[in-house]
């Protein structure tokens, strides 16, 4: 370590002239240096510390959007060294990349909390810095006592998963032999994804061969649809005929003459994969009337701004769901309700013979205009096939609207990972009795939601609905 | 020489680093005068022209009149030895791998009458069961990995729907390529009049061998090039279905969900590439502390990032595979990881299969050493620099020669080759050293990794011991039209130089090609070339070899460019 972090020193100095870090990979942003700022510690329990002294942290700054936590490859300043604003302090190694840090403020590098070869998360304080001289001391014994504190932040090295599992969860018949408690076995893969979505492996039932952890259970867990259009993983190949050939002969009716078969694609696949895992969940449907004279009118009013029917709808939605945060959540493991810390609506779009979900993110947040604008790029996007996954991946309740083709009502199917989706019907001139018994023509339309009875309940589904209705009813909360 | 030890340490990582490595380190250092290429220049220069030149016209002649020119070759060759007695042939190579086809061809080439013993099949492992079918699993995996790579498709504008695979005829390929490979191997030595006797061949006294059952033959000269097979450390069981070496992997039989690969040097690393591409999972078991410890650092680093980190591969570093117990009993392969400092237990895993591949064992046993008295060590074979076989006091043994993995200098196929071809030289009267640390290795991952000479950390221990200092120069691949034309700007090209006097210490390529594209600098280390002369050649554009015309004009030496004095010097 001590030979190679010298020569990565070398690298970092070279950065200047060449474009050195192009193994930050094509794709990534090529981020030069990174300064960090030390006046905003991003962890609340620090900042006491931080305010007291003109003593400053020095943070493991976030070089990539993925990147969750670093490792010092060495310090370019040893303790006590003078710092002048702009200088390599250190050198941090990422998921992508090395890159010198700059301090962004003259002093004194006081101590060192973290160092070579160590890994902290994003955002944990790696080092102190001093403005003067006298300070030194102070950050020193600082230091001391941070350290301890440090070393538990400090993450373990990827999870060897030791940890014993409950030996009811192996529905596998080969782990008959009951050899004491089991621990969790993950493949590489399910390991990477476990770590990359935040999914404690070791709370995950294993499906695989063996009663292994899979990157599909992992998937599962994590609630996302298994990402095989997705750019990063190539689908895994057809296994040896060998093996699967005994699997393929169920009994099937034989094909008529003339008929063809058409495999899925990769979207179709998905989409399939999708339909069947949501058997697994227990759903059930609550419709409601709706009202739209007033939405209606409203959308004459701001469609030559702009402003689509969709946006409208998922904006109406996101609002309804600010106000009832558990239609908003999941079920992921079936033990707990994982509320979401964003409202994001996905919408379904039928895409040339496939079904895609572009997701408009913060829907109770942004304003109409904002959304339409952001509606219109994502549908652009999923046409060109060009949506990144986590513009597909990230929604946390689903719009389908199949009101243009005269659809009066329908019955969505709950994805998995969600814990509700709203089907929205057309809506058309009904008439309708008032409590006093006029009768009376209104543009009424009927959305159907089916959500998952293991987190939301009738009751909690009736009341969103009701306020989605009232915010539909009188839309000019909309436009706020 | 330095590759030597680049090879050791990343081949037999896992088990057998400690003596071996530290023995031809060693070698390497108390032999200073291998390390300066200005002695060996001369000879080079005079050397590779005419070798050339001589080689093809003779081969063009012999196709037309074999039989002749090996007659005449050992009436050429009583004339000049006049030994004693009279010999069967002046050459006998034991093993006809590619070490022994070298040597052959070249033998011939010098007019000497010369005999090879295969007690296997011609090719050795290179052909058979080593370079060349796994040269055909990473050319389907690199294109299986392009074809899955949407992203990469998609800036080309092309559309690609799901690639599949057909594991037997992937394993035909790789088949059929060895087994054209070693016809070829065939044919070349039996059109050039090189006898090929069919036998295990041992050495029965001086210049005296026994192949076969009871035939024995006499020659002036003998090469040993027996060669090497996978070392499988001791607690490890083989069963050739689960638990394999890359003998078995070759053959492709299966395509594991999930597969542990013991040792991460150019062995592993190749076949994690083909693994991964063809769907499945891996685990890397590592005894020292990082992967591919045998490479520059720093190139270890970067290709870690886009060889390992991207694919579904978790790793265990500073572990023994201790006890490897293959799947059977509905049970599956299972491995206990012990800590290789501590030797404490450290974690089981459960795989689908394991692939040992802690490097290459010499292959010398029952070759009749004793009888010349020579002892193995660790069952490599002794060799001074020149090649010629030590015996067990220490003293050369006379007319005997081994070259290649069985001296476990330079585990290469194309090292060995060399060393033949160095030893023909001498016994044909032109004395001659190999210089190894000219030698190129290169692994064929995707992207390529290669390298001569040098890495940086021993670049500069050595400018300490003896007081030069030592530059590095990088460029990129981002930087390279060609590799951006092919969507693959990823890799860098490394070289370690002398500022002082403008020699190249070593050269470490990354990137598109990279194999292919070490020979400018592996050449103009064997030759001798200055950067400040190399600097000037010219290189095509745009080419991948550009990278390296970068490479030379960003260095920065001190010198200007060498004078034919300079040369000499």
């Amino acid at each position: 370590m001590a030979v190679s972090s010298s020569s990565f020193l070398s690298t970092a100095s070279l950065t200047n002239s060449k474009s050195n870090i192009s193994f930050a990979s094509s794709v990534s942003p090529s981020i030069r240096s990174v300064v960090f700022r030390s006046s905003i510690p991003p962890s609340s329990h620090r900042r006491v510390m931080t305010v007291r002294s003109k003593i400053r942290e020095i943070f493991m700054p976030a070089l990539s959007s993925t990147m969750t936590e670093g490792k010092i490859v060495s310090w370019i300043k040893t303790e006590g060294e003078k710092l002048a604003k702009g200088e390599s302090v250190v050198v941090v190694e990422s998921d992508k990349a090395d890159m010198d840090v700059e301090t962004f403020y003259d002093g004194y590098l006081a101590a060192i909390v973290v160092g070579e070869g160590e890994t902290a998360p994003v955002g944990a304080a790696i080092g102190l810095l001093a403005e003067t001289e006298a300070e030194i001391e102070e950050a020193k014994t600082k230091a001391a006592s941070k350290s301890s504190a440090a070393e538990a932040v400090v993450p373990s090295p990827p999870p060897v998963t030791s940890s014993p599992a409950p030996a009811i969860a192996q529905p596998t018949p080969v782990t008959a032999a009951s050899d004491g408690p089991r621990k969790t076995v993950a493949t590489p893969y399910a390991k990477k994804l476990a770590k990359q979505h935040k999914v404690d492996i070791g709370s995950i039932a294993g499906t695989g061969p063996f009663g292994r952890v899979t990157a599909t259970d992992v998937e599962t867990a994590a609630g996302i649809a298994p990402s095989k259009s997705s750019v990063a993983p190539p689908p895994p190949p057809p296994p040896p005929a060998a093996v699967n050939g005994k699997a393929t002969t169920t009994n099937l009716p034989p094909l008529l003459p003339d008929s063809s078969i058409v495999p899925f694609t990769a979207m179709q696949s998905a989409v399939s994969k999708n339909m069947i895992e949501s058997l697994s969940v227990p759903t059930f449907r609550v419709g409601y009337p709706v009202n739209t004279d007033a939405l209606d009118a409203l959308y004459e009013k701001v469609k030559p701004k702009g402003v689509t029917m969709t946006a409208l709808l998922a904006k109406a939605a996101g609002m309804a769901l600010a106000q009832h945060p558990v239609v908003n959540a999941s079920c992921k493991d079936g033990k707990s309700f994982s509320y979401n810390s964003n409202i994001n609506v996905a919408v379904a779009v039928a895409i040339n013979g496939g079904l895609i979900t572009p997701v408009l993110q913060d829907a109770d947040k942004l304003d109409l205009y904002l959304l339409s604008q952001k509606w219109k790029e994502l549908v652009g996007k999923a046409r060109s096939k060009q949506l990144q996954p986590h513009e597909y991946t990230s929604g946390t309740f689903t719009l389908s609207n199949l009101g243009m083709f005269g659809v009066d009502r329908f019955d969505a199917i709950l994805p998995p990972g969600q814990g509700a989706i709203m089907a929205v019907g057309a809506s058309k001139p009904t008439v309708v009795a008032d409590k006093d018994g006029f009768f009376s023509v209104k543009n009424r339309m009927v959305v159907n939601v089916t959500a998952d009875h293991r987190i939301v309940y009738g009751a909690d589904l009736a009341a969103f609905l009701q306020t989605f209705a009232k915010i539909i009813e009188n839309p000019d909360s909309l436009t706020l | 020489m330095q590759s030597a030890m680049t090879l050791s340490f990343s081949q037999t990582s896992s088990f057998t680093r400690p003596n071996h490595v530290l023995g031809s380190t060693a070698s390497v250092f108390s032999t200073p005068k291998n390390l300066r290429f200005c002695g060996l220049r001369r000879e080079a220069f005079g050397f590779s022209p005419s070798n050339q030149l001589s080689f093809r016209s003779n081969q063009i002649r012999t196709q037309s009149s074999g039989l002749q020119v090996s007659a005449s070759a050992s009436s050429n060759g009583n004339g000049n030895g006049a030994p004693p007695k009279s010999f069967d042939y002046d050459l006998i190579i034991i093993g006809a791998g590619v070490g022994g086809h070298g040597a052959a061809l070249h033998a011939v080439e010098k007019g000497l009458k010369t005999a090879i013993i295969e007690g296997d099949v011609v090719g050795g492992t290179c052909v058979n069961r080593g370079c060349v079918p796994s040269k055909a699993l990473l050319a389907v995996s690199g294109r299986m990995r392009e074809l899955q790579n949407e992203h990469h498709m998609k800036s080309f504008g092309l559309q690609v729907s799901a690639a599949g695979y057909d594991r037997q005829g992937v394993a035909d390929h790789a088949n059929n390529l060895a087994t054209k490979i070693r016809n070829n191997l065939t044919n070349s030595m039996k059109a050039l009049g090189v006898d090929i006797l069919t036998g295990f061949g041992s050495v029965l006294g001086p210049q005296k061998v026994k192949y076969g059952k009871d035939n024995i033959i006499t020659a002036k000269n003998i090469i040993i090039a027996t060669g090497s097979v996978p070392f499988v450390p001791k607690g490890i069981e083989v069963d050739g279905k689960t638990v394999i070496t890359s003998d078995h992997a070759l053959k492709l039989e299966s395509v594991p969900d999930w597969i542990a690969i013991v040792g991460s040097g150019y062995i592993g690393l190749e076949f994690s590439d083909v693994y991964t591409a063809l769907g499945s999972e891996v685990t890397f078991i590592e005894a020292l502390d990082q992967l591919m410890p045998g490479f520059d650092p720093e190139i270890s680093k970067l290709a870690q990032r886009v060889l390992i980190n991207p694919r579904k591969i978790d790793y265990h570093t500073g572990v023994f595979a201790s006890k490897i117990t293959p799947a059977k009993d509905g049970k599956p392969v299972l491995i206990e990881l012990t800590d290789a400092k501590t030797k404490e237990p450290k974690d089981t895993l459960e795989v689908d299969a394991a692939l040992i591949a802690t490097g290459r064992a010499p292959f010398t046993n029952g070759l009749g050493l004793e009888n010349v008295n020579v002892v193995t060590q660790r069952g490599f074979i002794p060799v001074d620099e020149r090649m010629r076989v030590i015996d067990g006091n220490g003293t050369l043994v006379p007319n005997l020669y081994c070259i290649g993995d069985a001296n476990g200098k330079l585990m290469l196929a194309h090292a060995a080759s060399a060393q033949g071809i160095s030893v023909v030289e001498q016994v044909s009267g032109r004395d001659h050293v190999l210089n190894h640390l000219s030698i190129p290795a290169a692994c064929f991952t995707h992207p390529e990794i290669s390298m001569v000479g040098l890495t940086e950390p021993q670049a500069k221990e050595k400018g300490e011991k003896e007081g030069f200092k030592v530059s590095v120069a990088k460029t990129s691949f981002k930087a390279n039209t060609k590799a951006l034309a092919e969507n693959e700007g990823e890799g860098i090209a490394k070289m370690i130089y002398r500022p002082d006097n403008g020699e190249i210490l070593g050269v470490h390529i990354f990137g598109l090609h990279a194999a292919d594209l070490i020979h400018e600098a592996s050449n103009a280390i064997a030759l001798g070339t200055r950067i400040q002369d190399i600097k000037l050649a010219v290189h095509a554009h745009p080419t991948l070899s550009e990278v390296l015309d970068e490479l030379f004009k960003a260095a920065k030496v001190e010198g200007h460019a060498s004078t034919g004095q300079e040369m000499q010097r």
